[in-house]
């Protein structure tokens, strides 16, 4: 059902936890809809320097956060903010249909902890101009 | 990996060895046409087939001649309302059942819709149970049928069949109930329990998959649902399966012949996986009844952990289970039976159902336990609902 990538992150995936005093928190999806990930980002001199992530949900809601932290770790915010959904799935070497909107949730998850970055900052991220973190929060996708 | 450990008996059982045996024959040796009554080998699978066909109406005392082999317990469960509603439509549009059948029972009975009918589908209690004075309240003089399954497929809440049954004959409504997955595991009696119709499955209870079997009361006014042939006295067309309605025969042969001991067993087993999981994780919800539930059944919620991940770390460890997560059934929603039982949508997406063999040791439960024990802390660490981890 999964790819050899898709479980690996799944069983260990990386950058799991939380970052004290994180500069751009986000958090996407809901309980109702069984996912809900949470990343936190330490950026510097708009270099993302640290992420780390919280999911609940399934295999692939975990290895997609897992997937896409490693995808942003290091960039430049405005590099991580065109992470797209399909950039994961590639670099998970796909997913199964059901199951691709866990990596449209990893990409909201991370532009929604920028645009958290930006609200904080000041900053104007291009490409979070239309970004509701809230719209995100409670949609299913 | 080492050894498996199949958990997941709700689903389906393994074949047993003799029951295997028995079918075998029916391929290759007794291959004959039931219909051929001419020649020997026509009349060999005749022979058979009315060999199973009392077996099993014998263990539900029923009259042989009440007993039908059906293409499974979904065919059952579709014959059984469609056929009531059909049949006796004059008469009224209304069927009541509950909100935690199979599917094979409330899609049929959505499908009906289309057609004019009204369903009731009655709530449950926190623990699956339904209440009698809603049934009560809920006849009306158009109400033709109750269909109220057995015993829950997901939680194992065993209902007050026996009072159900008197209720819908004080009002003079038929009585179907759905009996999947208690065939086997509790003691049916349809005359005492004023039975009308009942959906059984071979594959629940060591037997073939693509069997079932159907009870009708003789008397009960129903249509055919599949049409064709004279097979099953007109009621079920088509070629018997002879080697599978041998296989069902078979099982059900060797489950009666232990019966209250293998119930007991399951039962302790039952009980001490129970204990295990509630004296070693914190945080979790035992679903369906404490008492009246499936000896074989064991459903927990484990609050903040989502249950797909559980299964695929179990998977690796050779355990199978199913869980009521809706991303085990591509959908958004979780299982309509937690809901109903009033589960928040967080809660259902991590429960994990076990439903145990008499295969299972002690030392597999243990297993059991210890490996669930480090799933449900491994996936709670990574979660952001656990408020447990350190900011």
């Amino acid at each position: 059902m999964y790819t050899e990538t898709v479980m690996d992150h799944f069983k260990n995936p990386r950058n799991v936890g939380n970052i004290e005093n994180a500069d751009g928190v986000g958090q996407v999806g809901n309980a109702k809809c069984g996912d809900i990930m949470k990343i936190y980002l330490k950026i510097n001199d708009d270099i993302i320097e640290d992420v780390k992530f919280e999911t609940f949900g399934c295999g692939s809601a975990i290895a997609s956060s897992s997937m896409a932290t490693e995808l942003i770790k290091g960039k430049n915010i405005n590099e991580a903010v065109e992470l797209s959904n399909k950039a994961v799935v590639e670099a998970l070497g796909g997913l199964p249909p059901v199951k691709v909107h866990c990596s449209v949730l990893a990409e909201q998850a991370i532009k929604s902890a920028l645009y958290d970055y930006a609200q904080r900052t000041n900053k104007v991220i291009k490409g979070l101009e239309n970004f509701n973190p809230e719209e995100e929060e409670h949609s299913c996708h | 990996m080492s050894k498996k450990i199949y958990l997941d008996n709700a689903a389906t059982t393994k074949v047993r060895k003799e029951v295997v045996e028995e079918m075998i024959k029916y391929f290759d040796e007794f291959y004959g046409n039931p219909s051929s009554q001419l020649y020997e080998l026509g009349r060999k699978s005749k022979e058979a087939i009315e060999k199973s066909r009392k077996t099993i109406a014998d263990f539900i005392n029923a009259d042989e001649k009440e007993f039908y082999f059906t293409g499974g317990g979904s065919e059952s469960d579709n014959w059984a309302i469609k056929g009531v509603a059909f049949a006796n439509m004059k008469k009224g549009k209304h069927i009541i059942t509950t909100k935690i059948e199979h599917h094979a029972i409330l899609h049929t009975c959505e499908y009906l819709e289309k057609f004019g009918f009204e369903t009731t589908y009655l709530d449950v209690d926190q623990y699956g149970m339904i209440d009698l004075e809603q049934l009560k309240v809920s006849i009306r003089p158009d109400t033709i049928l109750i269909s109220i399954m057995y015993a829950n497929n997901e939680i194992g809440t065993i209902q007050p069949i026996e009072q159900i049954g008197e209720i819908a004959h004080e009002h003079g409504i038929i009585f179907h109930t759905d009996a999947v997955q208690a065939m086997g595991a509790v003691k049916i009696d349809v005359k005492k329990q004023h039975i009308d119709l009942m959906s059984m499955s071979a594959h629940k209870v060591g037997g073939p998959k693509g069997i079932g079997g159907m009870y009708i009361r003789k008397g009960v006014k129903i249509d055919n649902f599949i049409h064709g042939g004279g097979q099953e006295r007109g009621k079920r067309a088509g070629t018997e399966g002879v080697q599978n309605i041998v296989g069902f025969g078979k099982a059900v042969e060797l489950i009666n012949k232990n019966f209250d001991k293998h119930v007991e067993a399951l039962t302790l087993k039952r009980n001490k996986l129970i204990e295990g999981i509630k004296s070693n994780i914190e945080d979790v919800i035992l679903n369906g009844h404490p008492t009246m539930r499936l000896p074989n059944n064991v459903n927990f919620s484990y609050k903040y952990v989502e249950g797909e991940s559980i299964l695929l770390l179990l998977d690796m460890e050779g355990i199978a289970a199913s869980s009521g997560s809706a991303c085990t059934s591509g959908s958004l929603d979780p299982s309509h039976v937690l809901l109903a039982t009033g589960l928040d949508h967080g809660t259902a997406h991590g429960s994990i159902r076990f439903t145990l063999s008499e295969e299972i040791t002690d030392e597999d439960i243990e297993f059991v336990v210890e490996t669930m024990k480090s799933i449900i802390e491994k996936l709670r660490k990574i979660s952001p609902l656990n408020k447990n981890n350190a900011m």
